[in-house]
């Protein structure tokens, strides 16, 4: 593949180690954390500092080949899926942690640190950074703010636009911006939220300063088991209208519940059909207040077992089961889809039964485990992709079950992006003009159209094709893309 | 994940299995995370997610070039990524089986091939290396720093004659062990023999096979472990309790015997029994040693402890040592990113020369931070490696517990 022009040249450029340009090494970059939807790049670009990302980009808008930046490739909805006529461009090699401020409670980071190592550096000053998805392990801080990435205790402490001060960024031109600053204001427009979230259409982050919180005095987690999923929707519904914010209010049923157990021994106790994970932090004397006060709602609402984290390492594992439960569906299932939408929280009874219902009709069994004090589903199509038709299935129940989080009066995605999975649904969630505007604000920032086109904002084109695909059903989201 | 490897290949044992591990991995890259040499490249085909997929190339039928070939060997098989997988992914026997058909399909360039042939003939077999070691050691004095530092100097130790216990227990020899540290199962000896427990060494018995299994040598590794069997299995029928080995590196392999023979009809069912058999020394210790055996008399001396990649990985014990440094009165140093590989990894350190080196740095430094007054390990492998360039001393955690019981009784 080295014939193709671009490839030669960045080749010329850059260290022959930062290029990946051979179809042997160019497969395991098909794909990002959603391996259904896959399509090998024209070349993966792994630069080791600003100048050569730079340079990357700017011969890359010479040659006008787009340009699709790349975190850890945790993504679930193909954010970071090469396109089979551009570069990737990997900021694994960014993975270093450049200052912590501990008066001005501050770190300044490069974009491929993970999540997590910014809260185990900042530890011993007492401070941590508040979102925590559950990937965190693996996720770069680029990745997060590109998706604007939630986590177990967004419930309080918000979303990562809500947590960072400030970003460096490179154009597609190769042009060096600082968005947002050291204060915790500024004149203008807020750029900084702009940017949040935007999926890699707007710039290539290169640096990122993130808020540190101190610890919470205490924290302890309520485990409270439920006999049905609806009674445990219930709860959540009863914690936040008696007027507590959680730290994290989350929901696991018994099969995500047996998956985890078998991974770790989180605690979890494996007769329930639902657990509410509920976390309350603050000093040690509210915080003995508020566990009370949950109980009481819990048993109301009719939990059959209470229990209270004792310690830290048990909280800890409370949390780990969690955050690894995802993946550890694995294990009941060669393939699962993620869904990510959002939902006013007074309907989560009413939407689960309704997925219960699509569950049996599509015959794909569904796990879910998600933020449910957000009201943030993630319902889990269990299927096997080895059997043919069974992915298409799968994603027809998961469009099903986004209209109907639509239909209550929520959204399509609550943190893991538009990307290319859910671009045919933002045709749902939004008009034409609506649609137009977004473009605008592309175009303002990528006029060449280079960074990551075609994901997170259909053209109308786009939407004028799926439209006619839903009358005429049974045809595949998207036939460009590779199948097997 | 989604599969499609050929029918002749699903209708093999390790066909079948490979395509069950494939399929088990979601793509999730948590594993990178915890990868060591994801961590210093940055590159997906440095990392587990990606050479899983790499593997699923040369199984799915294309033919693997020397890039495939580059990552699968910088892989160390320190399975961080099998214990951070919450999936399960069972990466190991996934490599295992991925470099062997990259090791049929495509030939090694004959400097490879020498230079691994020498390595699995030299260092495989104690009757060659020890005289090799001893050389050096006698010629130490004239030797350029950099070589002295890979020589450890020579432990004269007293012979000692097991005395006889009811219980007995076999304990594995091993390759370069007895040449490069002979103190470490000479302490084992002592302790076991102060706990009542007679240990036994067959003669016959020597390398557990692991160094040609990770050379690409699967026949010279079976003939290795089929020794060992032929050698221990007396001892065996004769009641011995356990097969304990100190070398936390063998230890997976030894326990790997049963897996590895299933299908040579004259052994398999003696090679489950070993396996059944085979206890890392710190399962032995730890269940054996009361209070009383181990008495808080280390005076609260700083150790830094390396929990080996086989230990902590391989065989899932993690605490355990720690825990008896701490009742014996050691006081333990903190130790940054205690999951990362030292580089070591069996050959790797000099196949993987500049990785290996990177990965030592990092981890001495890891090491030395909290100001230990030494580095305590559980694998001989490791132990050459960091005492290459380690600033204070570097020994088997089992020497200090045997030091104190050596005083007691005194
Ligand atoms: C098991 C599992 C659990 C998850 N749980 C959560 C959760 O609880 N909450 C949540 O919000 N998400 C979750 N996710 C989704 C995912 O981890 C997040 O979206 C994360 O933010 C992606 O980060 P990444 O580094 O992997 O980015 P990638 O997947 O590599 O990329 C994601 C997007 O960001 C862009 N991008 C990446 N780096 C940069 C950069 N430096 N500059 C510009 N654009 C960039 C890419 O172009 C792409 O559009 C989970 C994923 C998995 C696999
Ligand atoms: S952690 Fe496990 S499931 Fe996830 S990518 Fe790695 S091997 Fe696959
Ligand atoms: S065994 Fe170690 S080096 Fe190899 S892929 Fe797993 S974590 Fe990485």
């Amino acid at each position: 593949m080295a014939d193709k022009p671009i490839i030669a040249v960045l080749l010329e450029r850059l260290p022959e180690r930062c290029v990946l340009h051979d179809a042997e090494d160019l497969r395991p970059y098909e794909c990002d954390g959603l391996s259904a939807y896959r399509s090998m790049p024209l070349a993966v670009v792994i630069p080791e500092n600003v100048e050569q990302a730079r340079l990357a980009l700017q011969l890359c808008a010479q040659h006008a080949v787009p340009v699709v930046a790349r975190g850890a490739g945790t993504g679930l909805s193909g954010g970071a899926l090469p396109l089979a006529d551009g570069i990737s461009l990997s900021m694994a090699r960014f993975n270093r942690i450049l200052d912590i401020d501990v008066a001005n409670r501050v770190a300044r980071v490069q974009p491929g640190v993970t999540n997590l190592s910014i809260s185990t550096a900042a530890e011993p000053h007492g401070l941590y950074y508040a979102p925590d998805p559950s990937s965190q392990i693996a996720c770069s801080i680029g990745g997060n703010v590109a998706e604007n990435a939630g986590g177990v205790h967004c419930l309080k402490y918000g979303l990562t636009t809500h947590n960072i001060q400030a970003l460096e960024i490179l154009t597609m031109d190769g042009e060096h911006m600082t968005i947002g600053s050291a204060a915790l204001d500024a004149p203008g427009f807020d750029l900084l939220a702009l940017l949040t979230g935007s999926e890699g259409l707007l710039g290539v982050i290169t640096e990122v300063t993130v808020k540190l919180l101190p610890r919470p005095e205490t924290a302890q987690v309520v485990l409270a088991a439920f006999a049905s999923v609806d009674a445990a929707g219930a709860a959540v519904t009863a914690v936040i209208a008696s007027g507590i914010i959680p730290a994290g209010l989350e929901l696991l049923d018994r099969p995500a519940i047996h998956a985890v157990e078998q991974f770790i021994d989180a605690g979890y106790p494996a007769d329930a059909t639902a657990i509410l994970l509920c976390e309350l932090d603050g000093s040690s004397v509210d915080v003995g207040v508020q566990i009370e006060h949950v109980n009481r709602v819990f048993r109301d609402a009719g939990a059959t077992e209470l229990k209270v984290s004792q310690n830290e390492a048990e909280r800890q594992r409370f949390w780990a089961g969690r955050k690894s439960a995802f993946p550890a569906m694995g294990r009941l299932s060669p393939d699962y889809y993620c869904m990510d939408g959002t939902i006013p929280r007074k309907h989560l009874a009413r939407v689960l039964n309704r997925i219960e219902t699509l569950s049996d009709e599509y015959g794909l069994p569904i796990c879910n485990v998600f933020h449910a004090g957000d009201g943030n589903l993630h319902p889990l199509i269990l299927y096997d992709a080895n059997r043919p038709g069974e992915l298409e299935r799968a994603e027809e129940l998961g469009g099903l079950i986004l209209e109907t989080c639509v239909a209550v009066g929520g959204t399509i995605t609550g943190e893991h992006g538009v990307g290319m999975e859910k671009i045919n649904q933002m045709c749902v969630q939004f008009n034409t003009a609506e649609l137009e505007q977004f473009h605008r604000v592309k175009d303002a920032f990528d006029p060449a159209g280079l960074l990551n086109p075609g994901k997170a904002i259909p053209t109308l084109h786009r939407c004028a094709e799926f439209g006619a695909m839903h009358v005429h059903e049974g045809q595949l989201p998207h036939p460009e893309l590779e199948r097997f | 994940m989604q599969t499609s490897l050929p029918a002749s290949l699903l209708q093999t044992r390790a066909g079948l299995e490979a395509d069950e591990i494939l399929r088990s991995c979601v793509h999730c890259g948590f594993c990178n995370a915890t990868c060591p040499t994801y961590q210093l490249t940055g590159n997906e085909l440095d990392g587990p997610r990606g050479r899983i997929y790499l593997i699923k190339q040369v199984l799915e039928g294309h033919a693997p070039t020397e890039k495939t070939r580059l990552h699968l060997d910088r892989c160390l098989t320190c399975r961080a990524c099998e214990t951070t997988c919450p999936s399960g992914v069972d990466y190991h026997h996934l490599l295992d089986t991925g470099r062997e058909r990259v090791a049929r399909d495509l030939q090694r360039p004959l400097l490879q091939r020498g230079l691994r042939f020498l390595l699995r003939q030299l260092l495989s077999r104690s009757r060659r290396f020890t005289p090799l070691v001893r050389t050096g050691q006698a010629l130490r004095p004239l030797l350029p720093a950099a070589l002295k530092a890979r020589i450890p100097a020579r432990q004269r130790l007293p012979h000692i004659e097991p005395r006889p216990h009811a219980r007995r227990m076999l304990l594995l020899d091993g390759c370069v062990q007895p040449a490069l540290a002979p103190q470490i199962n000479h302490a084992t000896i002592r302790l076991l023999d102060s706990l009542g427990i007679q240990t036994i060494v067959p003669a016959s018995s020597g390398c557990c096979g692991g160094l040609s299994h990770h050379l690409d040598a699967g026949d010279e590794a079976r003939m290795f472990m089929r020794r060992n069997i032929d050698a221990w299995w007396p001892a065996i029928e004769d009641g011995a309790e356990a097969i304990v080995i100190t070398a936390s590196g063998c230890a997976p392999m030894v326990r790997e015997y049963g897996r590895l023979l299933a299908d040579d009809s004259a052994c398999a069912g003696k090679a489950a029994r070993v396996s059944e058999l085979a206890r890392d020394i710190s399962e032995i210790v730890a269940g054996e040693a009361s209070g009383s055996d181990l008495p808080g008399t280390a005076g609260g001396a700083r150790v830094a402890f390396h929990s080996p990649c086989t230990l902590q990985h391989g065989q899932g014990i993690t605490g355990v040592v720690e825990a008896l440094l701490q009742q014996a009165g050691y006081t333990l140093v903190p130790v940054a990113d205690a999951h990362l590989c030292c580089g070591s990894a069996g050959t790797y350190s000099i196949l993987q020369a500049d990785l290996a080196t990177q990965l030592r740095d990092n981890k001495l430094a890891a090491l030395q931070a909290g100001r230990p007054d030494i580095i305590a390990t559980a694998n001989i492998g490791c132990h050459a490696h960091l005492a290459g360039a380690a600033g204070v001393p570097v020994v088997h955690w089992i020497e200090l517990l045997a030091r104190l019981t050596g005083q007691q009784a005194k």
